[in-house]
């Protein structure tokens, strides 16, 4: 299997990802940059965090414009697991594959710090090895972090079952407190905090096994895992 | 211009003529104290620069130390002083970004910032209040688009910087030593500018920065764009790994002079360049600004015509400009052109090098008073006191700060903001650990013991996390030069820095030197800021949870030296007293003593003793760990000690340690093997500080009041005023 882990210019946690993906989770992962197009035969793609094109205009506006972009939305469609994480989750919303908007965190400053998630489904691609409700310890570190959907849209997310992860607590002011959503077909998912920086004991001071669930999710999801 | 007649007749008579108006301009910038360092080179070389580990290279502008299985650790410090006190935002951020562009010009990869941020006071001053919420911003907004984690600093406040600010910015890079750039050029070699736009900004900004801030020149300041930073790094390690680089600069103050004229002289070359190949932000720039122009995110990369062709591909890739400028000759001459118009041809050697200045000093008069101390009021209720040390700005949390910056990103921080030094863990399997610290207050009343304190301090923060330092940066901000007074001051605390860094073998790997930082009101106090590097071979001290009836140790004596101390600057609002100072062997006894026990694997954390005393490094464990305490203060070593001294002297050497009960024997025997003088003071229970000296009680706090009041106050003040 080979996941890939795509590269817009200013992306700055694709190293992290790619790091996570090969050295913690024996994945054979390829960096992809934004100009590139992706092979059909990929079996998972991410679109890591950091500031593409600076965060100019709007976080994530610009990326989602990339020449890559058409080949992650015919993948979607086909059902491939894609996982956009902060920028890449800011990304897959102002591409259209998200439902919603990132927009500046209440305190209208740049956010870093560890917050407990809390999983509201279970069934994505990369959940799918969660208990309902099970609680993540994960850091964040964004500015415009914070999840909007009006109430039309919430009772939709609702009502389909696309709210993924929830803060347990009042972080930055999302609506429902929403971390991380997916599409109606669970393939596609975005999350604010960051996965990648839980995983290995060494620099979780909480605990590594719950953020280690996501991408156990998505192994089991491309049959690689038990 | 900043070229006094004494320079400019030096200059004729060097080159044998009248300067052109771009020679001048040339000349002006590599002059200035800034660039040229030339009021304090002579003297800087009293520090030790070379031990087992450093790897000196000719024209790097960051410090490299050989960490072991063939990987390098860099390291710089830079400030950004009179642009921040201007433009905070930008000036700050800039200054990110010119520290992280030295530690790129090594070849390495930059993995960490730390910043050093100074202002008035907050509490009552709306412009220091102004400056540091923007001087954060720019931090923030610089460090976390390029994606390198900022995991420690420090942030004071005193009424010597009012209207000013000081922006210090250390960078850390790593890499595989046989990825470093060895600078090197021959004939024909051609010179590349790469990067950002060469526009209008930062014209005579290190000339600015080489004079006291009188007026806001903001056209000195330069504009910060971290995108372009990020795709430079991006492509410059690019670059580096295709072997594409002979020699690498990145350009700071004085722009081009200074970037082509070091490289230059540092390589034995000389180098031919046309201004009109710039690429410029706007189309009629003239050629003596483009010469001295700082326009950020720009770096000069030395090359051959076949590896060019590789490098603008790169270049291409991630949509920077990249301008063959010049090329390499041999005859050591500086020569810029407009077409085939010659506009400027001077020896290397004579740009690069001012003649350097052996400046007068003298005892400064009120050195003279300023150990007397003055008879307080005896203090009723402890515990308001120490709550009010506990709010004031200077011992609050800086949570507001931090939180701002991506101290995770990179994945390496593994001891993060907030404790004493932070570790990241490298891929040889190793740990860095790094703290920057700095005292005005104690420097002010005395100069040589205040920067040995400084540098004590961080050593000390690095011990905790079971790090042996390795190496120092050192950078020393005072006022004009040109003042005996403050010259001597200057003085003392270098000579105070070498005698440290000789006796304990910690090399001088980088540093800067800020000077004039003065504004109408006059000079700061003198505020050395010093940073050390510490390597763990094993694993890191990462602190643990306190937990009921764990033990609470002290190593070290708590002395009568309160001058500069937070208790009499903060709640007596007294200047003076005799300053703490540093008895090396003892010092240096309780180091190993400390690295001792954290070897041993016996202590869940070890914390240093610093601003505020004993009774604020209790307190930070307290609540940190959301636990009460009861310690005995007459237990603390150090002879017959009043309250005040017991909870807040602000002695050197001390650490306190925290342990499972179990491991008391243990330690007790581990500690007097290391012959040092320590004493078990307390243990953590309940959800009170409580401090009791025999059956009185002197303090007696509620954690969680205590920490609601340490975690927010600096963020009302910000927010609220």
């Amino acid at each position: 299997v080979k996941v890939g882990v795509i590269v817009f210019p200013g992306s700055n946690c694709d190293r992290d990802m790619y790091h996570v993906l090969t050295d913690v989770f024996n994945l054979d992962a390829q960096y992809f940059w934004h100009e590139k197009s992706l092979p059909k035969n990929i079996d998972a793609v991410i679109l890591p965090g950091g500031f593409s094109y600076g965060d100019r205009l709007r976080a994530g506006v610009i990326a989602a414009h990339s020449p890559i972009i058409k080949d992650v939305k015919k993948l979607a469609e086909k059902g491939i697991p894609i996982l956009g994480v902060c920028n890449g989750f800011q990304i897959l919303v102002e591409s259209g594959l998200l439902p919603g908007v990132l927009l500046k965190n209440e305190s209208l400053n740049f956010m870093c710090e560890w917050t407990n998630l809390i999983v509201e489904n279970n069934t994505t691609s990369f959940t799918n090895q969660f208990e309902l409700h099970q609680k993540i310890p994960i850091p964040i570190a964004n500015g415009e972090g914070r999840y909007y959907a009006d109430d039309v849209m919430l009772k939709q997310l609702k009502k389909k079952n696309q709210i993924v992860f929830r803060y347990s607590d009042v972080v930055n002011g999302s609506t429902d407190r929403i971390a991380g959503v997916c599409n109606e077909d669970e393939n596609v998912v975005g999350m604010m905090p960051h996965p990648e920086r839980a995983v290995e004991s060494e620099i979780n001071p909480i605990d590594n096994k719950p953020s280690s669930l996501i991408f156990e999710s998505l192994l089991v999801k491309m049959g690689v895992s038990n | 211009l900043s070229l006094d007649s004494n320079e400019l007749s030096e200059l004729k008579s060097k080159i044998g003529r009248n300067p052109t108006s771009t020679e001048l301009q040339i000349v002006s910038a590599e002059w200035s104290e800034h660039c040229s360092y030339k009021s304090s080179k002579k003297h800087l070389k009293m520090l030790p620069m070379t031990g087992a580990l450093v790897i000196n290279e000719k024209g790097y502008d960051s410090g490299v130390l050989d960490v072991g299985g063939g990987y390098v650790v860099t390291a710089h410090i830079e400030s950004h002083n009179h642009p921040s006190a201007v433009e905070p935002f930008g000036g700050a951020a800039t200054g990110v970004g010119g520290v992280i562009r030295d530690i790129l010009s090594a070849g390495t990869r930059p993995i960490a910032i730390f910043d050093g941020l100074r202002f008035g006071n907050i509490e009552k001053d709306q412009q220091a209040r102004w400056l540091f919420k923007n001087a954060v911003s720019g931090v923030a907004a610089y460090g976390n688009c390029l994606g390198i984690p900022t995991i420690g600093g420090e942030v004071e406040f005193d009424d010597c910087y009012r209207n000013y600010a000081l922006v210090d910015v250390a960078a850390i890079g790593f890499g595989k030593k046989e990825n470093l750039i060895k600078n090197h050029a021959k004939k024909g070699d051609l010179v590349v500018l790469l990067g950002g736009f060469t526009g209008r900004d930062g014209i005579g900004g290190s000339q600015f920065a080489s004079d006291s801030l009188e007026s806001e020149d903001r056209s000195a300041v330069q504009i910060p764009d971290p995108f372009i930073e990020k795709l430079i790094i991006e492509a410059v390690l690019e670059a580096r790994n295709e072997k594409l680089i002979h020699a690498m600069k990145d350009l700071g103050g004085g722009g081009l002079s200074c970037a082509v004229s070091e490289t230059a002289d540092a390589l034995d070359i000389g180098i031919e360049m046309d201004v009109g190949k710039v690429h410029t932000r706007e189309s009629d720039m003239h050629p003596d600004e483009i010469m001295v122009s700082e326009s950020q995110e720009r770096m000069l990369i030395v090359t051959d015509k076949i590896k060019l062709k590789k490098l603008e591909s790169i270049c291409k890739k991630f949509h920077i400009e990249c301008s063959v400028i010049g090329h390499v000759t041999t005859d050591n001459q500086m020569r810029v052109k407009k077409g085939t118009k010659t506009l400027a041809n001077l020896p290397t050697d004579v740009v690069a090098n001012a003649t350097l200045l052996d400046l007068p000093s003298k005892y400064p008069e009120y050195l003279k008073t300023i150990e007397n101390e003055k008879k307080f009021k005896s203090i009723s209720d402890y515990s308001k006191t120490l709550m009010k040390l506990l709010a004031s700005p200077n011992i609050a949390s800086k949570i507001w700060v931090y939180g701002q910056y991506d101290h995770e990103v990179g994945i390496r921080t593994v001891v993060k903001p907030g404790n004493d030094a932070s570790v990241l863990r490298l891929d040889n399997g190793k740990f860095l650990s790094a703290k920057i610290d700095g005292n005005p207050k104690h420097c002010y009343i005395n100069p040589r013991e205040g920067a040995i304190g400084c540098f004590e301090e961080a050593c000390r923060n690095v011990v905790c996390t079971g790090a042996k330092p390795i190496g120092m940066l050192d950078h020393l901000q005072f006022g004009n030069p040109k003042d005996p007074e403050i010259f001597w001051t200057f003085l003392e605390s270098l000579k105070g820095l070498t005698d440290f860094a000789k006796y304990f073998e910690i090399p001088c790997i980088g540093g800067k030197v800020s000077l004039y930082n003065e504004t109408s009101a006059g000079p700061i106090k003198p505020t050395p800021v010093i940073g050390v590097l510490g390597l763990i071979d094993k694993k890191p001290l990462v602190p643990q949870k306190i937990s009921e009836n764990d033990c609470l140790a002290i190593i070290g004596d708590t002395k009568d030296e309160m001058g500069g101390s937070e208790y009499f600057e903060y709640i007596h609002k007294f200047i003076g007293g005799k300053c703490p100072t540093v008895d090396f062997s003892e010092s240096k006894k309780n180091m190993n003593a400390v690295l001792d026990v954290i070897d041993a694997k016996i202590l869940k954390s070890a914390h240093d003793c610093s601003k505020g005393g004993f009774a604020v490094a209790v307190s930070e464990l307290c609540m940190q760990n959301m636990i009460g305490c009861k310690v005995s203060l007459e237990k603390i070593p150090g002879g017959k000690l009043d309250i005040d001294r017991a909870l807040f002297s602000e002695s050197h050497s001390r650490y306190l340690l925290t342990f499972e009960k179990k491991n008391l024997k243990k330690l007790e025997i581990l500690l007097k093997k290391n012959k040092v003088s320590f004493e078990i003071i307390g243990h953590f229970e309940g959800d009170k500080i409580q401090f009791v000296s025999g059956t009185n009680s002197i303090v007696d706090l509620r954690v969680d009041k205590a920490q609601k009041t340490w975690l927010n106050s600096l963020r009302d003040l910000v927010l609220h005023g």
